[in-house]
């Protein structure tokens, strides 16, 4: 469903990535691991066209993604929850879903849905939905992140190290989530620096080392023989 | 005693106009890092064609209609043929490229509607007697109608979707185009409306003093004076900074003559840089 | 030929050029081209704060209005006018300002410092124009002309030829020692700050000590400008506070090439020479179209007409 293909990118004159090669088919959680800096989160900024792009090739459902600018990828089917998190700030809980949910071509009674299911799924977004997003704890704005990219009812999520600062308890509530998700039949790009849990809930896992993929394989495997995991993470 | 009054309805009237003016520049300057020179030439050219409506139809609101709509068109002209092209640009560019529009606007209304000054008929007639002095009533009602106007942006901005949708651009330009809000589209829609306000202050203030082609740089400055004073992007401070700075304006000019009391605005300009840079309506960033 | 060799030799034949034109140009195209050179070391001393330190600058014309008045003083109050004071009094008046800008150079960034620096313009041309007892208001101030003299020595009035051979050697010593500087370690430093202030700041460089000798430099020589521009015309006038003038200059710099120190001149030759000729069919619309051509070249040719001898000129 989402192939990169010999992925070149640049930040001004640094080549940060030097052809990297994923793939992600539809409803699988894929795994990307690595140590600080080795390019992953460049990785997922270049299928957001967020970075510049001198090589290779990014395709999703068959369309190069090329030419399609930032803001239309919501609507082809990709989510992204970054690294950050980026709430905006100073927008409700429910402006921040709002962003979402007011997308052209969504009936009311849907969007009364979506806001319903997401809800159910965070409570603690109910509780707080008229709260100003900067007021809420790292762990809600995490929630919120990924409600907000549930809400685009995407076909994969990119997800940037959702378990960063997180505490256990919380990390946990990630791990359920992400298992959710993957019931639901969306698939997940996910970066993690989390490494039992990248195995535990992804099918296969890629490992980059500067800027490109050195090591691939089933999270199964891995989970068995972690020597990829040590020579590479040092873990 | 009196002086004092007079100078702080003067002050509170010229403040909403200029509110309106400062607070289209700051939702430009908040949403895409431009800083419009050529603002206040928007509000100019916006009363000269009001006045031309005016002139042609002989009904204000509808010259204040059609200034708006029209100035709203040359904006979205403007935005997308020579600010898009400099997105990503140092922001320094498009403080030259909007110079080098303020220039063309300034000489085409030259050489469209010629040196003499236009009047602007009042929409709303009569004085009420204040002190001595006979106090236009129009000149309230401008207040008020700007007031009005500017609520109405406030209440579009905080309740309506698309309000959501500027907030958001605002505040992470990148996430929101990862929500699938069309930026670019957004820019243009905001340049759009910060033209339509910039024209209909115009049209506003065309009965004060007439229109000409200059009266656009005195508005200009004195925005960006506000605009930085208010905090940049931020819309409650850019409308009390008006107002501030306006009161602020108009006493000075009981001391002093009305063309040195802008040095008064200018000073206070100068301090809130040096030393309360994000605004003095902001509270203090942690 | 080495790229040096070849640069001193293309500047030598401008050089030739210039000294020769006013023995073959009519009266008006001498006075002209004396005018070019005046406006391009305004330019110039732009080009050092925008071209290499990348602080644009909108209160040039309060330097050069202040060299202008600062003449005008000394041309006035002193009996016999002195070509030497009316420098002196030029330069220490623009130095008083830049002292000023200095120090709001140092506290306000980009954006900031730009309106600063246009509000600064304004202040003083408020002052100049509502201060008529001591700056003549609207008016300005009319003088006479000093002559060239090295006192007690030898005195000779200005001819319009010989007048611009004294401006041009004005001129190309500003330049030759601008170019020095530019080129020295403190101009690189001010590149770099130009590229990347935080990081310049990171190595250990004082960028503020070095931002107000940029913006002293620069306003000395806009100062200059000022004074020669006053002895020209012998007199002194508002309008060249007015902010206009400071949007002018930052227009020669980007047409004729920003961070090259000839491309100002070049920029300001083309807009004059353009003004001229458009003027002759469009009277004082003429702006409307350089106007665009001027958008267009933001747009489009950001580094101006020499821009891309950048690096050669700067060698």
């Amino acid at each position: 469903m989402l192939t990169l293909r010999d992925v070149h990118a640049h930040y001004g004159k640094s080549h940060v990535l030097h052809g990297v090669s994923i793939e992600i088919r539809a409803g699988e959680v894929v795994g990307l691991l690595g140590r600080n800096g080795v390019g992953k989160t460049t990785t997922l900024k270049a299928v957001m066209g967020l970075v510049r792009r001198t090589g290779g090739q990014i395709v999703f459902d068959g369309q190069d993604l090329a030419a399609v600018p930032t803001h239309q990828l919501a609507a082809l089917g990709i989510a992204w929850v970054p690294e950050e998190r980026r709430i905006f700030r100073l927008l409700t809980v429910l402006e921040n879903l709002r962003t979402g949910l007011d997308r052209p071509g969504l009936a009311p009674a849907r969007r009364e849905e979506l806001l319903e299911r997401v809800f159910a799924r965070f409570p603690i977004l109910r509780e707080r939905r008229h709260q100003a997003g900067g007021t809420l704890s790292g762990g809600e704005q995490q929630m919120l992140a990924i409600a907000r990219a549930m809400v685009l009812e995407p076909k994969i999520i990119l997800l940037d190290e959702p378990t960063e600062g997180l505490m256990p308890r919380m990390v946990s509530q990630i791990r359920e989530i992400v298992h959710a998700l993957h019931r639901d039949g969306v698939a997940i790009l996910l970066v993690e620096q989390n490494v039992p849990l990248t195995l535990e809930a992804a099918d296969r896992v890629y490992i980059m080392e500067k800027g490109v993929v050195r090591h691939h394989g089933q999270a199964a495997d891995l989970r068995a023989n972690p020597a990829a995991i040590h020579e590479y993470l040092g873990v | 005693m009196d002086q004092l009054i007079v100078q702080t309805l003067h002050g509170l009237v010229t403040g909403m106009v200029l509110a309106m003016v400062a607070s289209g520049l700051t939702l430009i300057f908040g949403i895409m890092d431009v800083v419009n020179f050529a603002h206040g030439d928007l509000m100019m050219l916006g009363a000269f064609t009001g006045a031309t409506v005016l002139g042609v139809t002989g009904s204000f609101w509808l010259a204040l209609l059609a200034a708006a709509i029209a100035i709203a068109v040359l904006g979205v002209l403007l935005q997308i043929t020579t600010l898009r092209p400099l997105i990503g640009r140092d922001p320094l560019t498009t403080i030259l490229a909007t110079f080098g529009i303020s220039l063309v606007i300034q000489k085409y209304a030259l050489w469209q509607w010629g040196p003499s000054v236009r009047r602007i008929t009042e929409p709303v007639p009569g004085h009420f007697t204040l002190f001595h002095l006979e106090y236009p009533w129009y000149r309230v009602a401008t207040a008020l109608l700007a007031g009005v106007i500017i609520a109405a942006l406030w209440l579009f901005l905080k309740y309506g979707k698309y309000g959501i949708w500027i907030r958001a651009t605002t505040q992470d330009r990148v996430m929101a185009q990862a929500m699938g809000i069309p930026v670019p589209l957004v820019h243009t829609a905001v340049f759009a409306i910060g033209s339509a306000m910039a024209a209909a202050s115009g049209v506003l203030f065309g009965p004060f003093a007439g229109v000409t082609q200059t009266m656009g740089f005195d508005f200009t400055l004195r925005a960006f004076i506000v605009v930085v004073v208010g905090g940049m992007g931020n819309l409650g401070g850019s409308i009390l900074a008006s107002i501030f700075v306006s009161l602020v304006e108009a006493y000075a000019a009981i001391v002093v003559s009305p063309a040195q009391a802008v040095i008064v605005s200018f000073v206070v300009l100068v301090l809130t840089m040096l030393f309360r840079p994000t605004g003095l309506f902001v509270p203090t960033p942690k | 030929m080495t790229p040096r060799a070849r640069y001193w030799a293309g500047f030598a034949a401008v050089l030739v050029v210039l000294v020769l034109a006013p023995l073959v140009l009519p009266p008006f195209w001498q006075r002209f081209v004396t005018e070019i050179l005046i406006w391009g070391l305004l330019a110039m001393s732009s080009d050092i704060l925008i071209g290499y330190t990348g602080m644009v600058s909108f209160g040039h014309s309060a330097f050069f209005g202040l060299g202008m008045y600062g003449a005008a003083a000394a041309l006035l109050m002193v009996k016999p006018p002195s070509l030497g004071l009316a420098v002196l009094y030029g330069l220490v008046g623009a130095g008083a300002i830049a002292v000023f800008v200095a120090y709001f150079a140092t506290r306000l960034r980009d954006i900031y410092f730009a309106i600063s620096t246009l509000v600064f313009s304004q202040i003083f041309y408020v002052i100049i124009f509502t201060w008529t007892e001591v700056t003549g208001g609207e008016n300005g101030l009319t003088f006479s002309q000093p002559p060239l003299a090295i006192p007690g020595l030898w005195s000779a009035r200005f001819t319009p030829v010989t007048f611009h051979w004294f401006v041009l050697a004005v001129v190309t010593a500003a330049y030759l020692v601008i170019r020095r500087v530019t080129q020295s370690p403190f101009g690189m430093v001010l590149q770099s700050i130009r590229e990347n202030e935080p990081r310049t700041r990171a190595i250990g460089y004082h960028v503020e000590r070095y931002k107000i000798i940029a913006v002293m430099l620069s306003g000395l020589v806009a100062g200059l400008a000022g004074v020669l521009y006053a002895i020209q015309n012998k007199f002194a006038a508002p309008d060249f506070v007015f902010f206009v003038v400071s949007g002018e200059v930052v227009i020669f710099n980007v047409m004729g090439g920003m961070g090259t120190l000839v491309g100002p001149f070049a920029g300001a030759a083309f807009f004059l020479l353009m003004r001229e000729a458009l003027s002759r069919f469009l009277t004082e619309y003429y702006l409307i179209p350089l106007g665009i051509v001027f958008v267009v070249m933001v747009i489009f040719l950001p580094q101006g007409l020499l821009g891309f001898a950048r690096r050669a000129l700067n060698r």
